[in-house]
């Protein structure tokens, strides 16, 4: 039995995709109808070939004539390294002309008017690429990476060849180039201006970088607002996190399972709920105020709005983020060491002050930034509470939607943003590299955790009680709202809001679904359940590739990857829309950049719990594979995903969530035909439609329980399952460091 | 537990002629960390070689380099005559027995057995026939429908090496294979080992850090310390005539002299700080070094002219039941002589003046 090789394969899709497909994008979609259309008089239904060959498109021959010249070895004449070398070559040279006649010419001719001047007027144009487009490409760099790995680059394996280019590809497409295309854009200018003075206008703008409020007239700059935002939120939920986790690990509170639910909220809670809770407590006709009015005759205002109410929205969103990253650093510092100071006779206050909480400085500052991060992303909590308070967020979204469309600005403030981020993402990473204090070793840690200072302890319970018991009651009363008629004015228990958005009628030819959430609630499951298998095995394949496998240039592509991570959901949202909305890849307002968008937000999830997994698997168990003549992707069906099945059902599950509550990039990417649930509901709250944004999110939330609820109960018990078999590799993992 | 079924009838697996091993030039660094150095090494068809060194010395990672897990730098590896150096492990037909055994715990002890067989890919009657053979080879048909959690560690390690065999490598690799077991278990599955090995012919790699397992096991060792091969040979050899002080110091117990070679001709001797010059003879090469083990030393009884003398006094006594370590410092030095224990009454107390004597052919002359 002879078996197409994998680099004919490859060749063969490329030539599909070259000579069959439809090169550009299609109106219709791709159908058989847009196949038959290949044939037919219109250039623009042609495929790559037809087009050059009838049309005059003279850029489509060379990278046509490089895939006729792969064609030998991809057919397997010659050495396995000549046949790599002139693969790879050919195929990267095919690729790189692909994407420089997409990138060179575009709707009007050619895109840079430098070229014009070099080459005189196109006088031709091309749309975005289309299916054949796609599949030409994907051939060429799956055939390059073929040929890399025959000449013997990546130890000569052709899958963790493939794999690398697959992520190295999409990485480059959907983080490196639409955050290129930002830059280009914050630097664009009218053509009146010089460009780099347009660019220091904008950048150095008062509406930055004033420092009005200071001298106590008029608002500072969103920059300000936005750090000092993010420093207040960063110092609140550290202190209020570290005081849940020595609670939750150091003492004998009774109740320490309940407060680690509370880790749980923000995974299943879009950021906006506790926007939306706060407005029903302390809003204009919040229970508070309306008691202050009534009993009191005060006129509480309308403090909520604004700086305050952000942040104190944000505290109670991003605590239990702290509470999860503290409780892990907490449990990290040996008992020994504490025991050690003990014996030389420092008192438990002593012992705190001078070892426990030095050793836990590096956490603390990890969780610190870590909130930092996430009060600079936030975009849910200032666009509902903010009032005329600004941050660069929720400024980037006003300067997009607003009248002007100033995608300049946009493009500017998104960028200070970024810088903002990434400082933070490094600072961050300097600090856990460091983190060497935390004994990491499983060895002699027979002691036990000392429990707190009787003083520590006491302030930890103060600080914290409150807080949690604050924190139930503004999802309490958040979920409440949904329930009365209109909160604050007519109390009447309603299940109206449910009603207008989930209503349900039997029409003659069936169900009708009448309710106001129902499309966009069936659009985002759609495309939540689409990006999920495509995000968590992007992760996890991320996951293996970077934890198992040694080759050229990782470090450089752990890092892009790792640089994704840390750009702030509000800034890929910008840059998506000016990247993807011309050719060469127009997707805006498709539901493909929805599905795109999902799966680069959330691939740290995957990536996360695939590197979690496979730290706990020896290498031996893959290499034992290998050596019985299992290749590399054989050994991982085999294998390792048997092995990691918990992580992928993890992965997939949280994938799924997250791109469900997620808001800050979608909303810049929603259409009128894919509607989003959270777009929706933090319209209908920009609106005061409270009632139903309120109904929906209850929806939300239990849909979201149901679902994390359901992977507790999967994994939980595979997890049992799996300790049994855990002795028979457990030395390994401390024995099998010799090298 | 049942030892492998010995009176089962010419093995049906590995009917295969053995091959050699040649490994030339080998050099292979990570970054500035130079692990091996250019390494040379002849290994013979069907011999049960060892590679033995402290932990670091470079000889894991030298089998980790024949199964395919590293990359040299530099230099060939062969077996059978073919370079194997640019392929992938999985197309080296080379088994290999991993320290944790790494048996895959959502397989069944067949299942696992099995795996390499379904990779090839065999027919299903062939493979049935042929996990029976290797599971009976090791006596484990009765476990068959096992997970591995639910076997001992000497049950996991049969079915790591059943497992092994049954796709019928024509070399076998062995990663310190019997040191996740107790020294009961040990002695007796090291000796079941050298039988399987004996019987199917194979040409078989052992790493170890034990002697005591190298010697017993294998038909020669070479003795690694730092990324570099220091000797090669048969064990007994390797004792007796210890190329330099790292074999002689890792290999059993040493007393090492430093000194060096003077005078010319007839009158060649060696001389050491605190000791009378030795007469040596004109063929003695240019040592630095004398050695002898401590059971060669005597204790007051210089029963022959030629011999070695030096004179101390009794620092410490260990007995050891059979014999007992006596420590006689020696102007300024530390020598160790073991004595052959016969009563408490013959034994001779710390503190005693004493002289040591060492037959002249006991002596080794190091020139590293």
């Amino acid at each position: 039995m002879t078996r197409l090789a994998p680099a004919a394969l490859w060749w063969s899709l490329a030539a599909i995709g070259f000579v069959l497909l439809p090169w550009h994008m299609q109106q219709d979609g791709l159908g058989p109808a847009s196949l038959l259309a290949v044939a037919s008089g219109d250039p623009e239904a042609a495929s790559a070939f037809a087009q050059a060959l009838r049309y005059g498109r003279w850029w489509f021959w060379p990278p046509l004539l490089a895939l006729a010249l792969a064609a030998p070895a991809a057919f397997g004449a010659g050495s396995r390294p000549a046949r790599g070398a002139q693969l790879a070559g050919l195929a990267g040279a095919g690729l790189a002309l692909v994407v420089l006649q997409a990138w060179t010419i575009g709707l009007r001719g050619w895109t840079m008017p430098s070229l014009t001047a070099l080459f005189g007027e196109m006088g031709d144009r091309q749309f975005g690429i289309g299916a054949g487009g796609a599949l030409a490409g994907i051939g060429l760099l799956f055939l390059t990476t073929e040929g890399l790995a025959l000449k013997g680059r990546f130890g000569g394996d052709r899958f963790v060849a493939g794999a690398v280019g697959l992520i190295a590809a999409c990485i480059a497409l959907f983080t490196l180039w639409p955050v290129a295309v930002l830059l280009s854009q914050a630097f664009a200018a009218p053509a009146d201006v010089s460009i780099a003075g347009a660019f220091w206008d904008r950048l150095a703008g008062a509406k930055i970088w004033g420092i009005a409020c200071l001298r106590g007239g008029g608002a500072c700059g969103v920059a300000w607002n936005t750090l000092a935002l993010a420093l207040a939120t960063a110092t609140s939920c550290t202190v209020l996190g570290l005081a849940f986790a020595l609670i939750v690990t150091r003492t004998r509170f009774p109740y320490k399972r309940s407060l680690r639910l509370l880790t749980v909220l923000p995974i299943i809670t879009p950021s906006f709920v506790v926007g939306l809770g706060l407005i029903l407590i302390f809003g204009r006709s919040g229970i508070v105020n309306q008691i202050a009015e009534s009993s009191f005759g005060l006129n509480l205002g309308r403090w909520i709005y604004g700086a305050n109410g952000v942040w104190l929205a944000q505290t109670f969103s991003f605590t239990p983020t702290a509470f999860l990253v503290l409780i892990g650093v907490v449990e990290g510092v040996s008992p020994t060491m504490e025991e050690a100071s003990q014996t030389l006779r420092a008192s438990p206050n002593r012992t705190f002050r001078t070892v426990t909480l030095p050793l836990m400085l590096p956490g603390l500052a990890n969780a610190f930034l870590v909130c930092f991060i996430e009060s600079l992303a936030d975009f849910g909590n200032p666009i509902v509470l903010g009032g005329s308070f600004g941050v660069l967020s929720t400024e980037i979204f006003f300067a997009v939607v607003g009248a002007q469309a100033e995608f300049g600005r946009a493009a500017t403030l998104a960028l200070i943003l970024l810088a903002l981020a990434l400082a933070a993402f490094f600072l961050q990473r300097r600090v856990v590299g460091r983190r060497s204090y935390v004994s990491m070793s499983g060895k002699g840690d027979a002691g036990l955790p000392q429990p707190l200072p009787a003083a520590v302890r006491r302030a930890a319970i103060a600080v914290a009680v409150p807080w949690a018991a604050l924190t139930v009651t503004v999802y309490t009363l958040a979920l409440a709202g949904g329930f009365v008629r209109v909160w604050g004015r007519d109390w009447t228990p309603t299940l109206s809001h449910f009603a207008r958005a989930f209503a349900i009628e039997s029409g003659p030819s069936g169900l009708i679904w009448t309710g106001a959430a129902w499309a966009s609630l069936f659009t985002t499951i759609k495309l939540a359940a689409i990006a999920a298998p495509i995000t968590a095995g992007l992760g996890l394949l991320a996951a293996w590739l970077f934890s198992r496998q040694r080759f050229a240039g990782r470090t450089t592509l752990e890092f892009a990857l790792m640089l994704t991570f840390c750009v702030p959901g509000t800034v890929i949202g910008v840059a998506y829309i000016l990247t993807y909305n011309v050719p060469p890849l127009e997707l805006t307002g498709t539901a493909t950049i929805l599905v795109i968008c999902f799966v680069f937000r959330n691939l740290p999830v995957g990536v996360r719990s695939g590197m979690a997994a496979l730290s706990q698997l020896d290498k031996s168990l893959d290499e034992a594979s290998t050596t019985l003549r299992a290749t590399t992707w054989r050994t991982l069906s085999r294998v390792v995903l048997p092995l990691i099945k918990p992580a992928i059902v993890t992965a997939l599950i949280y994938t799924f969530v997250r791109a469900m509550t997620t808001v800050s990039a979608v909303i810049f990417l929603v259409s009128a035909e894919h509607e989003m649930a959270t777009v929706f509901i933090i319209n209908r709250a920009i609106n005061g439609d409270y009632g139903l944004a309120i109904a929906y999110s209850t929806a939300l939330i239990v849909l979201m329980m149901l679902a994390i609820g359901a992977i507790q109960l999967a994994v939980g018990e595979r997890r049992i399952g799996r300790r049994q078999a855990a002795p028979a590799a457990a030395p390994a993992l401390v024995a099998g460091a010799s090298p | 537990m049942t030892g492998p079924n010995s009176t089962a009838a010419a093995p049906p697996l590995l009917a295969a002629t053995p091959v050699d091993i040649s490994i030339s030039g080998v050099n292979l660094s990570y970054g500035s960390n130079h692990v091996l150095k250019d390494v040379n090494l002849e290994i013979r068809p069907g011999e049960f070689f060892a590679f033995l060194g402290p932990s670091g010395c470079g000889k894991t990672t030298l089998l980790r380099l024949i199964a395919g897990f590293n990359e040299a730098q530099s230099g060939e590896v062969r077996v059978g005559g073919r370079d194997i150096a640019r392929l992938p492990p999985w197309k080296r037909d080379v088994g290999m027995v991993f320290q944790s055994y790494a048996l895959w715990p959502h397989m069944s002890v067949a299942r696992n057995v099995a795996f390499g067989l379904e990779e090839r890919p065999l027919p299903r009657a062939e493979i049935a026939r042929r996990v029976e053979a290797a599971l009976d080879l090791l006596g484990l048909s009765h476990l068959a429908d096992r997970r591995p959690s639910q076997l001992s560690g000497g049950q996991q390690q049969r079915v790591a090496l059943a497992r092994t065999l049954a796709i019928e490598p024509k070399v076998l690799l062995l990663d310190e294979p019997l040191s996740n077991l107790d020294a009961k278990m040990r002695v007796q599955v090291r000796r079941e080992l050298r039988d399987l090995q004996q019987r199917l012919r194979l040409t078989a790699i052992f790493v170890t850090h034990d002697q005591e397992e190298a010697n017993t096991i294998c038909d020669r060792i070479a003795v690694m310390n730092d990324g570099v091969i220091q000797q090669v040979g048969e064990p007994m050899e390797l004792y007796e005539r210890p190329a330099n002080r790292f074999v002689a110091g890792f290999l059993g117990t040493a007393n090492i002299i430093d000194g060096r070679m003077g005078g010319q001709g007839t009158d060649r001797r060696f001389e050491a700080q605190g000791l009378a010059p030795i007469p040596v003879p004109t063929t003695a090469p240019e040592a630095t070094g004398l050695m002898f083990r401590p059971q060669d030393a005597m204790l007051d009884d210089p029963s022959g002219p030629d011999v070695l003398t030096l004179p101390g006094r009794i620092a410490q006594r260990e007995f050891l039941g059979g014999t007992i370590r006596y420590v006689v410092s020696c102007s300024g030095r530390e020598v160790l002589v073991d004595r052959p224990f016969q009563s408490a009454m013959t034994a001779l107390p710390v503190d005693t003046p004493t002289s040591i004597h060492v037959p002249r052919d006991r002596i080794v002359w190091l020139t590293a």
